[in-house]
């Protein structure tokens, strides 16, 4: 018991770090996506490219298209990271088909942050989930502890590279480039615990889920009409 | 170019590359193989198997240059190698890789001093019967301490049963953390078991006697001098026991995994089946583990010729040398392999050229054994042979 119980403790040290170090650190910010608006345009994901200059074939945010068949068999399929849009289905009876954004999910318990060797990557006042390009050593265990693959080796920097949320935009008081140009609102950033944002209302009276919800990290990117097949 | 990596199903897009590559496959084996080749130099000088008197010096000496090289792989890895002291210098120590730094770096001060204990006797006589620059350099490595008297190497005697006492444990944790890395994994169902460390641990200790049954028996065909086969047997007895061990916990863990049947059992069913058919199936699980299990069973138990002993326990140990590096290609690369989608499986294939590839691996892995080839022209691995080689 008294082992069990120093092991208890030290393992739950992150946790509580991450809220007594952090200098009051709060989650300010939310993220909702609602599935059931996104066309799959690619919008989003070549704004994110231009703004944060992410390399070709690496991806801090992708749509991912979904078809669900009527044998039950589940196609999912991302070329280009959904960056030029989707191509037609051409086959077989089709019970459903949706596109899902993805993107890191600034989780309030971080996989990635805890493993980090170094102290990297770290969580910001504001509780965005950033990496600092100049102490990261370039190992690659925040990638694998990542359960979203949102994380990659940028090969211009050799640093572990992510979704910031456009972290230079957020504290000028702007939206994510992706928010932004998302032409139908189905990508929405706003502060957590403000009703009169449409975010803050959202994730206080909408009936949202989350990714992976069993992996424990608690992710502030929230979705709305997720279907069952996302992982 | 990464377009043309081979995947099936889907992959989430970053994925698509495997980032552990080659080298964090080596990284595991060699260190391996030091915990091993350290646990048989403390049969010797921790448990008294004087059987194992031959290889202990020896043992030591290979646990020391496996150990200087372990780092290297990780080095030809990280995206900053510059910053690696990073890692030591500003430790997040919530991570388990922090903690890699301090348990390497104690563990290589507790071989060193041991084998500076151990070869002291040899340092003195050698500084004594030289002369010229050779006899500096003797005085050197004795640090001045020309004291042999028998007192003395009485309490050097005595500090080599604390360090060799201290270094076990050192050895376990240094390679159960090495699988501690892996398995505490939450977001890779292929690495996170509780069983990981263990497994490591244990396989690291077969790998690390299977390479000095190899490595003595070579080296003493290069020496034309005779093997000691007390001493292989006793290899050959404890490789068997270990190995026992080692494979049942690999099957304990495939049939916890199986039975449990969860989600993403189908997603590891199809990584075996489709990318890790041989290297899994037939290599790790098959014959590289059933062919040692039952013939080093026979080498232990039943009387036969030294030759055929020596000859089927030498297959073994390569045999075994294989299975453990196909158990850290399938632990490192296929938890790679599959996606966290659960849902795809991408390819990897190590360049022979370039900073990650097959030739920097076989170089890499040469490079301890040039280690104990200098370190045998300035002091000696093995006795004299007329006191000791008897086969």
């Amino acid at each position: 018991m008294l082992g069990s119980g120093l092991v208890a403790a030290f393992v739950e040290l992150p946790a509580g770090k991450a809220h007594a170090s952090s200098g009051g650190r709060t989650h300010l910010y939310g993220y909702v996506v609602d599935t059931r608006k996104c066309i799959g345009c690619g919008k989003c994901v070549g704004a994110c490219r231009a703004e944060n200059r992410v390399p070709d074939e690496f991806y801090r945010t992708w749509i991912e298209r979904y078809t669900v068949y009527a044998d039950g068999e589940v196609a999912v399929d991302s070329p280009h990271g959904g960056e030029k849009g989707a191509s037609p289905i051409n086959k077989g009876d089709i019970d459903r088909s949706f596109f899902v954004p993805k993107l890191c999910n600034h989780c309030k318990e971080p996989n990635c942050v805890q493993v980090c060797p170094v102290g990297a990557t770290y969580v910001s006042r504001e509780g965005v989930v950033l990496v600092d390009e100049k102490h990261c050593v370039g190992c690659g265990y925040c990638i694998q502890a990542c359960p979203y693959g949102a994380r990659f080796i940028n090969p211009k920097t050799w640093v572990a590279d992510k979704c910031t949320w456009c972290y230079h935009r957020v504290v000028k008081g702007l939206k994510p480039a992706c928010v932004t140009v998302c032409p139908v609102g189905a990508r929405q950033f706003g502060k957590v615990h403000d009703y009169n944002d449409p975010v803050g209302k959202l994730i206080k009276e909408a009936r949202l889920q989350v990714l992976k919800p069993e992996m424990g990290n608690q992710p502030m990117v929230f979705y709305k009409g997720l279907d069952k097949e996302v992982r | 170019m990464l377009q043309e990596v081979l995947t099936k199903g889907f992959v989430f897009p970053n994925e698509i590359e495997v980032l552990w590559s080659l080298m964090i496959v080596l990284y595991p084996y060699i260190t391996g193989l030091v915990a091993g080749a350290f646990i048989v130099s403390s049969l010797y000088h921790v448990f008294g198997k004087e059987e194992l008197k031959p290889v202990a010096k020896f043992s030591l000496v290979a646990a020391f240059a496996f150990l200087m090289f372990a780092c290297t792989p990780l080095l030809f890895h990280l995206g900053h190698p510059e910053r690696a002291f990073n890692i030591m210098f500003t430790p997040h120590f919530y991570s388990a890789m922090s903690g890699f730094g301090y348990i390497y770096s104690f563990y290589l001060l507790v071989v060193l001093l041991e084998i500076w204990f151990v070869f002291r006797p040899d340092i003195i006589a050698r500084a004594k019967s030289s002369t010229g620059p050779l006899k500096v350099l003797y005085w050197v490595l004795a640090l001045g301490s020309m004291d042999d008297s028998k007192e003395a190497l009485h309490i050097d005697h005595k500090i080599t049963l604390v360090l060799a006492a201290i270094g076990i444990p050192s050895a376990c944790t240094l390679h159960g953390y090495v699988g501690f890395l892996f398995g505490s994994l939450k977001s890779n169902p292929w690495w996170s078991t509780p069983l990981m460390p263990v497994i490591f641990l244990m396989s690291a200790i077969v790998s690390g006697i299977a390479i000095l049954i190899v490595s003595y028996y070579i080296i003493m065909i290069i020496k034309k001098q005779a093997v000691d086969n007390k001493c292989l047997q006793a290899m050959y007895e404890f490789l068997w026991g270990f190995f026992i061990i080692d494979l049942t916990l690999e099957f304990l863990n495939e049939l916890a995994s199986t039975y449990a049947q969860s989600q993403s059992h189908s997603a590891i069913s199809w990584l075996i089946e489709e990318n890790l058919h041989f290297s899994y199936t037939i290599l790790q699980m098959g014959i590289c583990s059933v062919i040692p299990l039952v013939v080093l069973g026979f080498v232990a138990l039943k009387h036969m010729s030294d030759m055929l002993r020596n000859r089927l326990g030498l297959i073994c140990s390569a045999l075994i040398l294989v299975q453990v590096f196909a158990m850290r290609w399938n632990v490192v690369i296929g938890g790679q392999l599959f996606s966290k989608s659960l849902r795809g499986l991408t390819s990897y294939a190590p360049s022979f050229l370039g900073r990650e590839g097959i030739l920097v691996a076989i170089i890499l892995f040469s490079m301890p054994f040039v280690v104990m080839y200098v370190f045998n022209l300035i002091l000696p691995l093995f006795e004299n042979k007329g006191e000791e080689a008897q086969g």
